[in-house]
């Protein structure tokens, strides 16, 4: 298993809205792409998930509706409002341009002579 | 907030029950769906679900921030909140009960004193632009009384007011079908209506140019009111005639509704011209100096003009009158008032005392939530241990003080909602009361908007001070020691509790303090000595221009009515007086000496009272002579002119009663006035005047058409009226009378001082209740947090007193201090009420031995329970139990 690293505070609606944006999940899917598509590496409390999930209903980014799971269960499931995507794109824009500055900013080395 | 918005929080509200079960299933179908993944791995189903349900983490926790997320909103927390409170609140129903019932006392007083303030003092007069209205009063003196003549110099040579306008107050006979009856005039300048910037409601208004003179204006007004009542709202009265004291006078118009003049409290029947004073009062002084007919003079500053301005450009026209008129003006001064209130005369002190009672109602309110502060303090200690429960189960401080003031905020608010609602009704009941029913008054203090925001503003203060009291402790709570042990040990030094505590218990003695000096001054005042006798005596009041009586047939009809009177069995005594004593104002004389030939008013002698009676009035009043002769009816015209004086005037003239008798002083015009008698000082204007001079005049030779019948009967004089109005009637049908005994009379005189003593009584009642509950209050709690340690010094062998001393000696104490400041302060106090209550002094043995005795009693009533408590202490069982 990887090294699970701490998530930063406010990267956690990013990362759903990315999970969603996928196709429609429930909560406990959501929980399970974010998993999957970051290879484990995130640790997620899960429960903390729920309020940031209603957080995002509240903001108008994701919309809910009740559904059936694989298994046969009823599940709520959400998926990305139109505002959902133009936010996902602005936010994961704003993520890269802060992650490569980080990055590079990280990566100066002392200058020589 | 937007009102969209508020509506969508409210519609969530309304399904918040079913948004809860969505919540809870969404939760447990996340854990079902972990639990299936689980169980695919190979663990048992139960396993798999106590696992899942693990690593969820604290799902409680989890629910309440989604709730929080979901409505995000201030509404929807709050609704939570209440609903929680109101659970909290119906576990301890006598607590609440206690609260709402303290706070709905002291925010109900609180709203009617406010009201009446607001009625009587801070809404701007029924007219419009009212702020820029401004009556002129004497500088020197508190009244605004002018000849017609100076007036009108103020009128013409003024620059600072657009226009002015005068007004006199008349009582009138008005027949319009049938016999006249009695009706009150605002006998106005032409201009008047125009000044005042009123529209009529029907018909029309009389202007400047419709004056030509004296007795040229056949017209009157009459008011809203009177034509609702008098005329039912017949809108043909206009251009109909009726007799004003007999005269034909033509209706053209009605007033605006609600329209009443410039006083806030006198409300006219109908608005007569002024130039027709020989009609309305059987003389004619309009080009009189020296006779002062106009009550008010009044008018809208020029805009730009501040009153400062406007005084000095007055100030410069009385000097012109001062130097043009000597014998009828000494310096004279003019300030700009209010008009409502009659100007500083009945406005300082009005203002004073309602500013005072606001004040003391402030107090009360301060004090109630000093009380409940220190009761949800107590409460909030005692629920240490549940709020130290939530605080360890993660609930934010914030969030359980934000609960804490929820609660407070609902007792506040149905506190203040009841409080309002009762100060409503009363304010509605004052508004429609009249205490003196020989004047058309009225009480301008049914509430309106201003009143509901202030109760409102007064709950939501009050629900935040004593929330905010038990947050401190809320803030410093260590959950972890309080679980531990328990609440903490109450503290020895002087707590903020204690001190709010001392407070009130000062702001109740204040209270107790001045409305003792209320009630004994008013004792006090109905015992002293008025210079007649209001027993057994009955006052039947008209006057004889209603009739149509004028010159020598005045006297004449006052002496058949007064041996008709004689006739009628019951009867002891019968005299006239032009109006009797301590009935509304009197009339000035100036007295010069013998000697003198000046007659500048700087070189008078005195300003006298002057009253015009019938040789019996002294007899029938029960007014003692001292010195001289009464008078006979052959005091006439034919006869030398004499006088009666008082002690006091007497005094000031030649120094003793004996030797005035049979000296003479001049009067204004010169002329001699021998003085026959010398009778008793009394109270003229009113019961908390200094002694007045005054001086006494024989009908027969000064006839006055206002006539007051004085009858003095063996006992009640009640009985007789009916058979002396009846008497009356069969001399001239066409007179009305106003029969009151004089005691009901003097009530004119006792308004002030009485209300005074009910207000100030009721407040005080108020305030010796809240100190009750709050020494009670104080007391057992902190009974109850040392009943282990009290149990301990029984167990050793203390004695009951010194149980009693350790138990209640800290609420002794405060008692001790709050009730001599409280003393203090009232005494301090008394100064104001002096003006409005007779004798008001609080350096009365009775008022000070009363209060201390008082506050004695406050003090048992409020710590017997406790006492009776701390005694009965079983130490065994109370040992056991710890």
């Amino acid at each position: 298993m990887p090294a699970q690293a701490q998530l930063l505070p406010g990267t956690l609606d990013l990362l759903i809205l990315k999970a969603v944006s996928l196709g429609p999940l429930h909560g406990y899917g959501v929980l399970l792409r974010i998993g999957q598509i970051s290879e484990q590496a995130l640790l997620i409390e899960q429960g903390a998930l729920y309020p940031a999930l209603f957080r995002l209903v509240r903001q108008g980014l994701l919309k809910a509706s009740w559904g059936t799971s694989e298994n046969n269960r009823r599940a709520k499931y959400y998926e990305l409002t139109s505002l959902g995507r133009k936010r996902l794109r602005e936010e994961t824009e704003g993520w890269n341009r802060l992650a490569a500055a980080m990055g590079s900013a990280l990566a100066a080395r002392p200058e020589e002579g | 907030m937007s009102l969209s918005a508020w509506f969508r929080s409210f519609a969530r509200k309304l399904d918040a029950s079913r948004t809860e079960a969505e919540l809870q299933e969404e939760l447990r179908s996340h854990i079902t769906l972990r639990a299936d993944d689980l169980q695919r791995t190979g663990i048992d189903r139960r396993e798999a679900e106590r696992r899942a349900r693990l690593e969820f983490g604290g799902r409680e926790k989890f629910a309440e921030e989604s709730r929080e997320e979901m409505a995000g909103h201030f509404f929807d927390t709050l609704a939570r909140d209440v609903r929680f409170s109101l659970r909290v609140l119906r576990k301890s129903p006598g607590f609440t009960l206690v609260a709402i019932a303290t706070l709905a006392v002291a925010i109900g007083a609180n709203a009617v004193v406010f009201g009446v303030l607001n009625g009587i003092v801070l809404r701007p007069l029924n007219v419009p632009h009212a702020q820029s209205l401004y009556g002129i009063e004497h500088g020197n003196e508190h009244n605004m009384y002018e000849s017609y003549p100076d007036y009108v110099d103020l009128r013409d040579r003024n620059r600072s007011f657009d226009d002015l306008a005068g007004f006199g107050v008349d009582l009138v006979g008005l027949e319009s079908n049938g016999n006249p009856v009695r009706a009150w005039s605002d006998s106005v300048t032409g201009n008047y209506f125009d000044v005042m910037r009123v529209q009529p409601y029907l018909g029309r208004f009389f202007h400047a140019s419709d004056e030509h003179g004296a007795n040229s204006v056949p017209y009157i007004v009459l008011s809203y009111s009177y034509w609702q009542a008098h005329f039912q709202s017949d809108p043909g009265v206009v251009g109909r005639t009726v007799r004003v004291n007999s005269h034909p006078f033509t209706i053209i118009g009605v007033a605006p509704r609600g329209f009443i003049g410039a006083l806030v409290f006198f409300a006219p029947d109908f608005f007569a011209p002024l130039v027709d004073q020989e009609i309305l009062e059987s003389k004619n002084n309009i080009d009189a100096r020296g006779t002062q007919s106009v009550f008010m003079t009044l008018g809208h500053l020029r805009s730009g003009v501040t009153t400062q301005q406007a005084a000095a450009d007055l100030n410069s026209i009385g000097v012109y009158l001062e130097k043009t008129y000597p014998t009828n003006h000494g310096a004279t001064t003019f300030k700009l008032v209010r008009p409502g209130l009659y100007g500083n005369l009945l406005g300082s002190p009005v203002r004073a005392f309602l500013g005072a009672m606001m004040l003391l109602a402030g107090l009360i309110l301060l004090a109630a939530c000093a009380n409940l502060g220190s009761l949800f303090a107590a409460r909030a200690s005692d629920r240490s241990r549940e709020v130290a429960l939530r605080l360890a189960l993660g609930a934010g401080r914030t969030r359980i003080l934000r609960q804490l003031l929820t609660e407070a905020m609902l007792i506040s608010l149905a506190g203040g909602g009841i409080g309002l609602w009762a100060s409503v009704a009363l304010l509605n009941a004052l508004s429609a009361w009249n205490p003196l029913p020989r004047f058309p008054m009225i009480s301008p203090v049914a509430p309106d908007a201003n009143v509901y925001v202030v109760a409102l503003m007064l709950a939501i203060l009050s629900g935040v001070l004593f929330g905010i009291i038990p947050a401190r402790q809320v803030m410093c709570a260590d959950p972890y020691q309080i679980i531990k042990s328990g609440p903490g040990a109450i503290s020895r030094r002087l707590s903020l509790r204690d001190l709010l505590l001392a407070v009130q218990i000062a702001i109740c003695a204040v209270l107790v303090t001045s409305s003792m000096v209320a009630l004994r001054g008013m004792a006090q005042s109905l015992r002293a000595s008025f210079g007649f006798d209001p027993r057994n005596a009955m006052l039947l009041e008209t006057d004889l221009n209603i009739a149509g009586y004028r010159g020598e047939r005045v006297p004449e009809m006052q002496k058949r009515m007064i041996d008709a009177l004689h006739e009628v069995p019951g009867v002891e005594a019968a005299g006239v007086v032009s109006r009797a004593p301590l009935n509304g104002g009197g009339f000035a004389e100036w007295i010069f000496t013998e000697q003198a030939t000046d007659f500048r008013p700087a070189n008078r002698a005195a300003v006298a009272e002057r009253f015009t009676i019938s040789p019996e009035y002294l007899r029938a009043a029960g007014t003692v002579l001292l010195a001289g002769r009464p008078f006979t009816w052959q005091d006439d015209k034919e006869a030398p002119r004499v006088a009666l004086v008082n002690r006091l005037l007497a005094r000031t003239l030649f120094g003793s009663e004996a030797n005035a008798v049979g000296r003479h002083f001049k009067q204004r015009d010169g002329s001699l006035v021998g003085i026959a008698g010398v009778v008793e000082d009394g109270k003229y204007e009113n019961l908390t005047e200094d002694p007045q001079p005054a001086v006494f005049f024989p009908l027969a030779q000064r006839p006055v058409s206002e006539t007051t019948l004085v009858v003095r009967s063996a006992g009640d004089p009640l009985p007789l009226a009916r058979s002396l109005q009846a008497k009356l009637r069969s001399l001239d049908p066409e007179l009305p009378f106003l029969a009151l005994t004089w005691i009901e009379q003097l009530g004119v005189a006792l308004f002030p001082a009485r209300t005074a003593a009910v207000a100030l009584g009721l407040l005080g009642i108020m305030g010796a209740i809240l100190s009750i509950t709050g020494i009670f209050g104080m007391a057992a709690y902190s009974l109850s947090r040392r009943l282990k340690e009290l149990g301990i010094r029984i167990a050793v062998g203390a004695r009951p007193k010194q149980i009693l001393h350790a138990a209640l000696g800290r609420a002794f104490k405060l008692l001790a201090i709050g009730s001599a400041s409280g003393l203090l302060l009232g005494i301090l106090a008394s100064r104001v009420l002096a003006f409005i209550v007779y004798q008001a002094t609080p350096r009365d043995p009775l008022v000070l031995g009363g209060v201390v005795l008082a506050m004695l009693l406050v003090g048992l009533l409020a710590t017997w329970i406790p006492a009776q408590r701390a005694l009965s202490i079983d130490p065994l069982t109370l040992l056991r139990e710890e």
